[in-house]
């Protein structure tokens, strides 16, 4: 049986660093390179010795990269570049366009602020990119002459895809991350009913059912509403792009209505390109941004502002968007460390955090944060989740399941044990086989054979006749008979006749006919009538024609002759094809006879 | 698979593809050559138009003609709203038809005609730039039309047409023109289209699978590749080999087609795109510099985003660049803006703008640095503040029937030191300006067609290889105007069959479907026992359960009946071999007898059976006696081959 191999090396059992190593048809394909965000150390990018010790354009036909956080494309320069891959790498539009800007803003976060060795140039971004191919939503891509893949919109940032890939008669979807539920600024994830071999999806909120996205929103803006009313400062650490720009589109439209004073800031430098990058790429964003966008673009912000590091100490209320969303870097973390210590503050982390970051820590109840140099910071502020990233649910994961169909499903990008809840419930609720890998560990998924067969149209024409001709019965099964004639290059199934000629042999067909005598007195057509009744009774499955005073039962022939007094010859005739069924009769009819 | 005609226009097609059931329409141009019959529509009352003489044909007093023709010079004009030839309707009944699939923005604008009140059902293809940039197309002709109601409506010259002169004795089926459809029918028929991407698979019924591939002509355009597994039909409407702002044309996916279909080949032969860009370029220059204005009919999309940019930069050159540029439709802010976030659609040097980010267009820029203005209409607010002589105007419509642009030639008209420049191929000048004659302006044409002309075509042909080509016979002869230029044409390949068609012909086309496709499942597959019969040849039976869904063919397991699988003898039986087996089953008594041909009859006399053989049967006649006949069976069964 053909097999599907599936290879974590992250986001196996785990959320942060999803690279994945598909294998099938003989193609090694990578799905995403992220990187982890909670190591400084060699963990922090997949570990590619798994695949070879050296450069690994060799052992990879291509690499698929689903959206441009850095949890699934931050490792693509160093694998390009560093480790040595040179073959094709396939990401959307916006993909292509907004990738490279983030990994820019964490290479200098990383080598110019932390000092961090073994990390890849400005250069090697650049290089990188230059392998890329942009993909649209639904193009066919044939990779080679075997590799075909396809994206459907994931709507979890601006550009994010699912992939789907098919090689030979075996296929996998990957999801990269992606939510069911349109947003402010995003639609809903969509696919149609591909019926997979295999579905890998993440699994980040497997056990949460969210509530309505809308009480979500109006709880958030409470929170921020009460805060600056009584004079605090506002934290909000986002990633560049994504859930920034949803949040600034709600902020913008709230502070409108409310007519509030407060200011907000954008604390990104790149904001005003980022918008841009929204507009330019209006179409992937949803149905009601890109209707109005002629009129008035959602991405120009009247109350929000570009933020200046001075305005940290700055007194009175305001609210600040700053990267990066899991503070364990750059500005966020600055501000965080002179705000903490005030119960007046607040932060919202609207997103997931790895472990090992200061997000997760506090998110984590801690109530001191313990840096490198030994700086303690007393965290007096009110922290604050509200998940805003836009991840599928347990119910929007179940809902993909039933919208492409799969035959299994591989679940990824979630911590052991929401994956083994979900596994269960998958399970229990479509009967599918359901894998976990860790990384490191290969899952082998069998798929069944479907090989693709030239038939000629004659012969199926003739079944359907057949077939139609029938009464219909649903429980009537339709059977295809034909001959395979196979030459070097082709395969075509047809009627036998046909290839016999085709392959320039002379068909012999053997015939039997067996003569039995029965007394039975009156005339023969009434005899003939009798053992008509009595096939029909003994073999009710076989369609069974009386004509002309003959008896044709599939294509065996019973004929009846004799004159009105007692002895008749039954003649049963059938061809060598038919040998099992042609005994059978005549067995019956003998039988018959006897009783 | 027939092929139905219903345009009379190659460059505004619409056809009929049937082919396994299915019935595709394949674009559905509107012809517009009609609208040059009518009078100009002017919303502010026009001294000329208005008091144009009545005409009537010698020797006819009919009252109720009275009124509407009117003469100008040497041409009679329709004093009616404008009147458009849609496809046939008498071939072929809409609501059979499936699916339509749009080429381009330029070839959709009878959509509303086929799919509102004909009880159509089928869904429509298209890509996003197709639909976005054709509805534009489609509001705009609306408004233009909608913005100046006429109150009569004039249908008696229909019966007139053969006395009046030319042109317009030389309509084309004046009786079939329709009236303009109106806004609700363009929102319900363009939400009818199913978006899809180039290179996008799309299953028709699981009959047929169809391709829109980038076909180089404008944003979004594409060619159709409809096929099966065995046959591939390839439907080329306009395409460009040139290198302009679309997305470049993909060749590959058009090779080796069984049947090529070719339509919307250039309008203008004998001129090249870039010189006449050239000349467009050095008469705005003079123009301005001598202190005149200039007018460019044309759509409100495609070669005038490249005008935007050639003109803006040349107009620095000549020093002119302190002239604005006007860009004057109800679709104009719209289609700015849609251009300039289409960057999928656009040539790789565009698309790296947007990576910038920047925009892909420079009109954004020069909108924002006030070198391009954009109003919906001339009387929109800010337009006469802003407007300054010496200028360019960019306004619709190419046929100057109707749009701002007939306002312009009110305005500019009788100065010969304006000029009026044609771009847009679709009509020709002279006509689009009769109504107008007398006119001082001077008159430049410089249309640009960026299809594939002929040249471009036949290296086209050569290179894709069609077994059979399919194209407009017009195709097949030198143009009208240059009947003389004989290279003008599609000529005969010698790898491929050329089949012409032309309006209201329905032609067979040679596809015979042969072979379909199934897909045999495991279980199924693990049975086959080949045969090798011949040298690299070999048989095997294969008996399955038929599955059919969504007309895929699945050959699974029988899963109850375990009956053994059936063989086919083969060969011919050799009588000698038979006999000496039939002997050491202890048969001696067998007494052969010829019945001629080679027919033999092989009689066991004490058994009471007889055997007839022939070349390709084997005849065994018995009692009941099952002992005997299974014996029988196996001698035969030896002296036989079997797969
Ligand atoms: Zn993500």
């Amino acid at each position: 049986m053909p097999e599907i191999k599936i290879t974590p090396l992250g986001a196996g059992q785990e959320v942060g660093r999803s690279c994945l190593l598909l294998t099938m048809g003989g193609k090694n394909i990578m799905l995403d390179c992220g990187m982890h965000m909670g190591y400084n150390d060699d963990r922090r990018f997949p570990d590619f010795s798994y695949i070879s010790d050296g450069p690994i354009s060799a052992f990879i036909d291509c690499v698929i990269i689903s959206h441009f956080h850095l949890d699934h494309c931050g490792a693509l320069p160093y694998m390009s570049e560093m480790v040595g891959y040179n073959g094709p790498i396939y990401m959307t539009h916006p993909t292509k366009a907004i990738a490279p800007i983030l990994l820019e803003d964490m290479r200098k976060v990383s080598v110019e602020k932390k000092g961090e060795m073994n990390f890849f140039t400005s250069q090697m971004i650049k290089d990188c990119m230059k392998k890329v191919i942009a993909v649209t939503l639904h193009q066919s891509v044939m990779v080679d002459n075997d590799i075909e893949i396809k994206a459907y919109y994931a709507g979890h940032v601006l550009g994010a895809a699912m992939f789907w890939i098919r090689v030979g008669s075996q296929s996998v979807v990957y999801t990269g991350d992606y939510n069911m539920t349109p947003d402010r600024h995003l639609g809903a994830a969509w696919i149609d009913k591909c019926r997979p071999d295999l579905l890998i999806s993440e699994s980040t909120y497997a056990t949460t059912i969210r509530d309505s996205k809308r009480c979500r929103e109006k709880d958030f803006l409470k929170k921020v509403h009460e805060c600056v009313d009584k004079g605090g400062k506002v934290l909000i650490p986002v990633f560049a792009l994504g859930r920034a720009q949803e949040l600034c589109i709600l902020l913008e439209t709230y502070w409108e209505r409310m007519n509030l004073k407060a200011p907000i800031y954008f604390a990104l430098g790149l904001t005003e390109k980022a918008n841009n990058y929204y507009k330019m790429f209006i179409t992937w964003t949803n149905q009601k941004i890109r209707k109005t966008f002629v009129q008035r673009n959602m991405f120009d912000f009247k109350h929000i502002k570009a933020f200046d590091r001075q305005y940290i100490d700055n007194p009175g209320p305001m609210v600040v968007f700053a990267t990066p969303g899991m503070l364990h870097a750059g500005l966020s973390l600055q501000i965080f460390k002179k705000w903490a210590p005030n119960e007046n503050n607040m932060i919202i982390m609207p997103g997931f955090c790895v472990q090992g970051t200061v997000g997760h820590k506090i998110l984590n109840g801690a109530k001191t944060v313990e840096f490198e140099n030994r700086q303690i910071v007393e965290v007096k502020m009110s922290v604050e989740y509200m998940s805003f990233s836009a991840h599928a649910d347990a119910k929007g994961i179940m809902q993909l399941i039933q919208h492409c169909e799969p035959r299994n499903v591989m679940l990824v990008h979630g911590e052991a044990a929401k994956i083994d809840f979900l596994k269960e419930k998958i399970q229990q609720e479509f009967n599918l086989q359901c894998f976990s890998p860790a990384n490191g560990e290969t899952s082998v998924i069998t798929t069944p054979v479907k090989i693709p067969v030239d038939v000629s149209l004659p012969l199926l024409k003739a079944e359907a006749k057949k077939f139609s001709g029938l009464t219909p019965d649903p429980k009537r099964r339709r059977t295809l008979h034909g001959v395979l004639l196979m030459k070097e290059n082709s395969m075509c199934l047809m009627d036998v006749d046909e290839a016999c000629k085709e392959a320039g042999i002379n068909r012999h067909v053997v015939r039997f006919t067996s003569t039995l005598n029965i007394n039975d007195p009156g005339p023969s057509l009434t005899t003939a009538h009798k053992i008509h009744g009595y096939i029909r009774e003994k073999l009710p499955l076989c369609s069974v024609i009386f004509s002309e005073g003959e008896i044709s039962i599939e294509s065996v022939l019973v004929k009846v002759e004799g004159d009105d007094d007692d002895q008749k010859s039954v003649y049963v005739s059938w061809t060598n094809q038919d040998e099992e069924l042609g005994s059978q009769i005549l067995n019956l009819i003998n039988h018959m006879g006897k009783v | 698979m027939k092929l139905y005609c219903l345009s009379n226009d190659p460059n505004k097609p619409c056809h009929i593809l049937t082919f396994r059931e299915v019935t595709m329409m394949l674009d559905c141009g509107l012809s517009m050559q009609s609208l040059l019959n009518f009078l100009p529509l002017s919303f502010v009352p026009s001294n000329k138009l208005m008091n144009m003489a009545n005409w009537m044909p010698c020797d006819t007093s009919d009252p109720d003609l009275e009124g509407e023709l009117k003469e100008n010079g040497d041409r009679v004009f329709v004093d009616s709203p404008p009147e458009f030839c849609p496809p046939l309707d008498k071939l072929i009944d809409f609501s059979q038809v499936d699916v339509i699939l749009i080429s381009n923005y330029l070839c959709m604008m009878a959509l509303p005609f086929i799919t509102e009140g004909t009880g159509f059902k089928g869904r429509v293809y298209a890509t996003e730039p197709t639909l976005q940039i054709g509805r534009l197309l489609l509001e705009e002709l609306v408004i233009y039309i909608e913005q100046c109601p006429k109150c009569n409506f004039a249908s008696q010259w229909k019966n007139f047409v053969h006395k009046c002169p030319y042109p317009l004795n030389e309509a084309f089926k004046p009786k079939s023109w329709k009236q303009i459809y109106n806004m609700n029918n363009v929102n319900a028929s363009l939400s009818r289209i199913q978006m899809v991407g180039y290179n996008e698979k799309i299953d028709l019924y699981g009959a047929l699978q169809v391709i829109p591939a980038s076909s180089g002509y404008c944003l979004g355009s594409a060619n159709w590749i409809i096929s099966t597994e065995h046959e591939k039909i390839v439907y080329l409407s306009g395409s460009s080999t040139l290198t302009t702002h679309p997305r470049p044309m993909d060749h590959h996916a058009l090779k080796n087609a069984d049947i090529l279909i070719m339509s919307d080949l250039t309008q203008t032969p004998i001129s090249n795109p870039d010189s006449m860009l050239g000349v467009l370029c050095v008469v705005v220059g003079l123009t301005l510099r001598g202190g005149g204005n200039v007018l460019i009919p044309c759509y409100p999309t495609g070669v005038v985003y490249d005008l935007f940019e050639c003109l803006s930069g040349k107009m620095q050159e000549s020093g002119v660049a302190n002239c604005p540029m006007f860009f004057i439709s109800p679709v104009a802010d719209m289609s700015l803006a849609y251009s300039n976030i289409l960057a999928e659609w656009l040539s790789s040097v565009k698309q790296n703008k947007v990576y910038a980010p920047e925009e892909p267009f420079p009109h954004a820029l020069l909108v924002k640095n006030n070198k391009l203005k954009h109003f919906k209409h001339i009387y929109s607010e800010g337009f006469s503040t802003d407007f300054q002589e010496p200028c360019v105007v960019f306004c619709g419509h190419p046929s100057l029937r109707f749009g701002d642009v007939v306002q312009f030639i009110e305005l500019w008209g009788n100065n010969p030191r304006n000029c009026i420049v044609f771009t847009e191929p679709d009509y020709d000048y002279i006509e689009a300006l009769a109504p107008y004659q007398p006119l001082q302006i001077k008159v430049a044409h410089c249309a640009i067609d960026t299809s594939l002309n002929f040249t471009q075509a036949n290296k086209l042909i050569r290179d894709l290889k069609p077994k059979t080509l399919v194209v407009p016979e017009c195709y097949t002869q030198p143009p009208v105007a240059n009947p003389n230029l004989t290279e003008l044409v599609i000529g005969n390949h010698p790898d491929s069959t050329l089949i012409p068609y032309k309006w209201g012909e329905v032609i067979n086309l040679p596809l015979k479907r042969k072979q379909g496709q199934v897909l045999i499942e495991t279980n199924v597959a693990q049975k086959i026992v080949p045969v090798e019969v011949k040298p690299g040849i070999s048989l095997s039976t294969v008996t399955g359960s038929l599955n059919v869904k969504d007309n895929i063919h699945k050959i699974q397991e029988l899963s109850d009946i375990k009956s053994k699988p059936v063989k086919y003898e083969w060969g011919t039986l050799n009588i000698t071999e038979f006999l000496q087996k039939l002997s050491q089953e202890g048969i001696t008594d067998a007494k052969v007898e010829s019945l001629g041909g080679n027919v033999v009859v092989i009689h066991l006399q004490a058994e009471d059976a007889l055997i007839q053989l022939e070349d390709n049967s084997t005849h065994v006649v018995c009692n009941a006696d099952e002992k005997l006949r299974t014996k029988l069976r196996n001698i035969v069964m030896q002296c036989l081959k079997e797969f």
